[in-house]
């Protein structure tokens, strides 16, 4: 079969990230070609330069054989790539068929709907995708809404559509149904690219899957001949765990106890089903799991900043589910969170002000509402010497600082609160190797004082070498939860994706 | 400042353009603003209302908000002010002074903390509207309230309400104009200065503008703050009313429609929402104000230009992204010139 | 009650619809397209000032009409450049919008024509009586029937015409837009510009519509009861229109009680009361287009 888009050492870089550096890809026409990769091995970069959001630093495209090149999405479209982000573009205050016709209505300068309706009506039959074209897009569920992407596609005339991380968002139903369109698709010619994380749906809907890492492509395989074992291996890497020398310590008193804990997102959709599990002290236990799979909801309500729909969540002895933020943060609990320049910092603040960003209201950042500037600023110093912040200036704006010296910031002053619970969240993302070891020595140094560390993670060396009990997630539930140091790579990446450990093969498509 | 030494270029092209000396008028403008004691009098106590409103609205820029109704509290304000002001008597002057003032300041912070305060925080509606609607309110209720047969009308034929008790007037420090209201704006900025820099609550407040995100997860309940940060907002909007009727009009009238919550605006952007800058804003604009009256007298040249000016002003600072940009246009022209366009040059 | 009977109160409601509903449009096409407006007041005072100073320089008010409508698009072309280009907070220059307007009308009406006000020569719009619709439509000034034709006109254009649709995607979510091939600053300039020349039409009709002199600030805050009347008419054409029927309805009523006991001021907050309470989602929710107010910056 003839190659129909070629991707040859393409390279995409922003500051401080080579989100894409030497890809290689090449599609067949007919087939439905996966890409399989770990969140942030740059599979969404890789998109956005095929279907002209992105240029390319470097590499070349090929479509058909002939080099092209994309200055905007419009240029994409024209060439016939169809692209179903995995963030709808969609306007939901608009019909159906509006958002499909759209860029190119029927009529002149009037507006033709009833043949736009036509048309969108006739094309969902052709490709057995129904959807009501006249209903207003806001009312559709998410697996209408992603028909209504790909009817967008097919509607400008697409000869390959890409589908980035189509699965994330729908019920298992409604997965199944995207996977008998995907089989159409193709028996009608239009060859598919894939790109999804997940192994079992990988092997369940393509032909050849291509693995990336790290901001590059690893190998292509027929999706036949790789066992999921094999494909697991190359998605997350074979380099040696950097295992850290982690001392004996018996784990103590049950410091936070979840029980039967759900929690739903502001669409009523269920996020976290019945979670239950327990923290003591001197412990690290691990979150492993895919993206999206219910970990961040799971600790966003421990830490009291979305309401819990179901269950108890117990503190020190004590029921704090219903407890201001504020207050479980007194009692002891801190947090790491994700997004550290979004959430954890205020980048227009300078250190010191940002060291007082949670506990502002007691001493020594002030006393009786007034703050204590000479106070904070000395508080401030010392927390800069302890965990060698660079440069080590208070008066500095966090802003200013490198990643690896922003997160070592929100880490000193959570660390510094003393708190009983150390909650955090993917706490090594985007760092370099230093910075990644010296915040992985004081999540040990928390350890061995005896405090209870709940560590989100996606990454698995992450999660192997620090965690002294592993809870993998998969659809808002816990699946299993197993001993840190017999736990491999292999084990902990079967479990992420549905299946118990004690079943060696993946037997049925993901429940997701 | 850059914005403005441009404007004022441009006020002088235009002024050029029709045939005046662009030096002769902006002299007059000076000389008008701060020439004589009667000037500086009279552009010192236009600053005071500025200041006291524009530190209300740099107080809820420091949140996040955008109160462009200031206009409105300042009238709640003066309305306050005045009721009180006429109706309690018997009272010693300074409490009499006090007991104005702090209503006036407590009825502009009601006005704009409760119904835009609550509607943004709970309803999500914008504050930009709702303070703006909240402000016409405001001004026709006043009309209302003085009006012939309206409940604080005075006896005869003009529209306005009685006066208020001599004693609680402002003192006159120096005629005609300059009173005592002057420390109030002094003392408000010591006040705003203090209480953003250096208490938890101005901590908080300054946080939840800088990022909502962070302040949430730091446990800051930002519907909370953003309720208090429009609340002070208008208290300081109401103050600024209630001071400067005690210390001019002694009463409520309308006739001239002063604008000083609008022009609050510019001064607080103009600041960017420093206290102390605030009161340097407000000095520059009532002297662009006052001295405006002069260069109309001496050369002719329309006071309007003043507001041009203003207008340039607030449209430079807001498009301030201006600046990189020519550089990067003159740069690309230079090195379009220097060598062939290449095929990268695409990107926006 | 013999005053709702009187016609003489529906002709001045409809007279006064004239100028809130013209903005109130202009500014729905701009929030449309995504570009937050409160320049109303502005680019109708500008409107009006160049309807005025041309009618009497050209001697003819249609030629007036014609560039005072031109000279409100340049203003709006110019917001929309900062506004689009420099991602610049689009309330800060509709500020600056309006005091600058506001300044320069007053500054140009004093320098080229003194301070006498302008020549009471100026000709005026012609006014139009429709036979056989009785005394509403006596003696009404011709923009009215434009108005009206143009209320009509937006919705089909907003709603049945290709571009209207595009605009609409644009202000909704115009990442979608983009990633469907339209060209977003060039639908968002389309937008605010038309705007500002409907909105510069209001302002023609307040001077040599119904008179034929400019004064200073003779907008007299329509501009932002125009605001009130898009936000309350839930962005469209015809909510606006009629919002703007009800607000001026509300403004003839106050006029027509005036001495009877009735405050016309009270009458006068009936816009801004009822937007708010709108708004809050009280009296029917009113929600912005979901981008209106956003810049977009396309990343390449």
């Amino acid at each position: 079969m003839a190659s129909f888009l070629e991707v040859i050492d393409v390279r995409k870089y922003f500051p401080g990230v080579k989100a894409n550096d030497g890809v290689n890809l090449d599609v067949r026409a007919g087939e439905v070609h996966a890409i399989l990769g770990e969140n942030g091995a740059g599979k969404s970069t890789l998109m956005k330069l095929i279907s002209g959001l992105y240029q390319p630093d470097g590499g070349e495209i090929r479509l058909e054989g002939r080099r092209v090149q994309f200055d905007s999405p419009r240029d994409a479209i024209r060439a016939g790539i169809g692209m179903v982000h995995q963030h709808f573009m969609l306007i939901p205050a608009l019909s159906v068929a509006d958002n499909i016709v759209l860029g190119d209505e029927p009529g002149g300068i009037r507006y033709d709907r009833r043949e736009a309706v036509r048309r969108v009506r006739a094309l969902s039959e052709k490709y057995r995708l129904s959807v009501d074209p006249e209903a207003r897009v806001a009312r559709l569920s998410v697996g209408l809404q992603q028909r209504v992407e790909i009817l967008k596609v097919l509607y400008r005339r697409a000869r390959l559509l890409i589908l980035d991380e189509p699965t994330a968002v729908l019920t298992p139903q409604e997965a199944e149904e995207l996977f008998e369109v995907v089989r159409h698709l193709k028996a009608q010619g239009i060859p598919i690219l894939f790109i999804s994380h997940k192994l079992d749906e990988v092997r369940a809907i393509a032909d050849r899957v291509t693995v990336m890492r790290a901001g590059r492509t690893v190998d292509t395989l027929p999706t036949a001949d790789a066992s999921p074992q094999e494909l697991a291996n190359l998605m997350v890497g074979r380099e040696v765990v950097l295992r850290v020398e982690k001392p004996e310590q018996r784990a103590g008193d049950v410091v936070l106890s979840v029980e039967n804990l759900s929690v739903s997102d502001a669409d009523r959709r269920p996020r976290v089903r019945g979670v239950s599990l327990a923290v003591r002290a001197g412990e690290i236990l691990g979150i492993a799991g895919v993206d999206g799979n219910g970990q961040t909801e799971l600790v966003d309500a421990i830490a009291g900043l979305i309401p819990v729909s179901g269950g108890r969540i117990t503190f020190l002895g004590e029921d704090v589910t219903a407890l201001p933020p504020g207050e479980r943060t007194h009692r002891g609990i801190a947090y790491v969170p994700q997004d550290r320049q979004r959430d954890g910092l205020v980048l227009d603040f300078t250190l010191v002000e940002n060291t007082m960003l949670r506990d502002v209201a007691h001493p020594p950042f002030s006393r009786r509402g007034l703050l204590q500037h000479r106070a904070a600023r000395a508080h401030t110093e010392k927390l800069l010497e302890a965990f060698d912040v660079r440069p080590r200036d208070p008066d500095r704006k966090a802003g200013d600082l490198s990643g690896g010296n922003q997160q070592k910031v929100i880490l000193a002053r959570e660390v510094s609160r003393e708190p009983s619970l150390l909650i955090a969240v993917q706490p090594t993302r985007g760092l370099d190797v230093g910075a990644i070891e010296g915040i992985h020595r004081q999540l040990l140094r928390l350890r061995q004082a005896g405090k209870a560390i709940l560590l989100v993670s996606l990454e698995l060396d992450e999660i192997l070498s620090l965690s002294d009990r592993i809870a993998v997630m998969h659809h808002g539930q816990v699946v299993d939860i197993v001993p840190g140091d017999t736990a491999t790579r292999e084990q902990i990446g079967l479990l992420m994706t549905g299946t118990r450990s004690s079943e060696s093969e993946v037997a049925q498509p993901s429940n997701r | 400042m850059l914005a403005s030494v441009v404007a004022i270029l441009i006020g002088a092209v235009i002024a050029a353009v029709l045939g005046f000396n662009p030096l002769a008028a902006y002299g007059a403008l000076v000389t008008g603003a701060f020439g004589t004691s009667m000037a500086l009098s009279s552009t010192l106590a236009g600053a005071v209302p500025l200041a006291l409103a524009g530190l209300g609205v740099a107080v809820a820029f420091r949140a996040g908000l955008f109160n462009i109704g200031a206009e409105g509290q300042y009238w709640i304000g003066v309305i306050v002010a005045v009721w009180l002001g006429y109706h309690l008597t018997g009272l010693p002057g300074w409490l009499h002074t006090l007991v104005c003032v702090v209503g006036a300041t407590l009825a502009g912070g009601l006005w704009g903390g409760v119904i835009p305060g609550l509607a943004k925080a709970y309803r999500g509606a914008h504050e930009v509207i709702t303070t703006m609607m909240m402000s016409y309110i405001a001004i026709y209720f006043g009309q209302y309230l003085i009006a012939a047969g309206g409940p604080m009308h005075a006896p005869g034929y003009n529209a306005q309400s009685p006066q208020i008790v001599k004693d609680a007037w402002l003192t006159v420090l120096l005629p005609p104009q300059l009173t005592t209201a002057v420390f109030f704006a002094i003392g408000a900025a010591l006040v705003v200065w203090w209480g953003t820099f250096h208490t938890t609550v101005g901590f908080r407040l300054r946080a939840v503008g800088a990022n909502p995100h962070a302040a949430r997860y730091a446990g800051i309940s930002v519907p909370v703050y953003t309720v208090l940060a429009l609340g002070l907002s208008g208290m300081l909007a109401g103050l600024a009313g209630g001071v400067q009727v005690l210390a001019l009009d002694h009463r409520l009238m309308w006739g001239f429609n002063t604008g000083y919550g609008y022009t609050a605006i510019v001064v607080a952007l103009m600041a960017r929402n420093h206290p102390f800058g605030v009161l340097l804003a407000a000095l520059f604009f009532s002297a662009l104000s006052t001295g405006g009256q002069n260069m109309q007298m001496v050369s002719q040249l329309p006071s309007s230009l003043t507001d041009v000016l203003t207008g340039l002003i607030v449209f430079f600072v807001a498009a301030e992204r201006i600046v990189p940009l020519t550089i990067a246009w003159y740069r690309r022209r230079r090195g379009a010139r220097a060598q062939v366009a290449s095929a990268r040059e695409g990107g926006r | 009650m013999s005053v709702l009977t009187n016609p003489q109160l529906w002709a001045s409601t409809l007279a006064m619809t004239v100028p809130l509903a013209l903005p109130a449009i202009g500014g729905t096409f701009s929030e449309r397209a995504g570009v937050v407006n409160i320049a109303m007041e502005g680019i109708m005072l500008i409107g009006a000032f160049f309807g005025v100073a041309f009618s009497y320089w050209t001697g003819s008010p249609w030629l007036g009409l014609v560039l005072g409508v031109l000279m409100g698009g340049l203003l709006a072309a110019i917001f929309a450049w900062a506004a689009i280009r420099l991602a610049a907070d689009q309330v800060v220059l509709g500020m600056a919008v309006n005091i600058f307007a506001s300044g320069l009308t007053a500054f140009l009406l004093n320098t080229l024509f003194g301070y006498g006000g302008t020549p009471p020569e100026t000709p005026s719009l012609p006014f139009v009586s429709l036979p056989g619709l009785g005394p509403v439509f006596a003696h009404q000034s011709v923009l009215l029937y434009v108005m009206l034709a143009i209320v009509v006109i937006s919705h089909w254009f907003l709603f049945h015409t290709r571009l209207g649709l595009r605009i609409r995607a644009v202000g909704e979510n115009p990442l979608a837009a983009d990633t469907a091939g339209l060209n977003v600053w060039r639908l968002r300039y389309i937008g605010v510009i038309v705007g500002g020349m409907l909105s510069a039409l209001g302002g023609v009709y307040l001077s040599i519509g119904i008179l034929n002199s400019f004064d200073v600030d003779m907008t007299n805050g329509r501009g932002f009861i125009a605001l009130a009347a898009m936000i309350f008419g839930k962005w469209t054409p015809v909510g606006s229109f009629l919002a703007s029927l009800l607000f001026g309805f509300a403004t003839a009523l106050g006029v027509a009680l005036q001495g009877q006991g009735v405050s016309p001021d009270l009458l006068s907050m009936i816009p801004y009361v009822l937007t708010i309470l709108a708004l809050a989602g009280l009296v029917g929710r009113s929600t912005p287009p979901a981008a209106d107010g956003i810049p977009y910056t396309p990343i390449r």
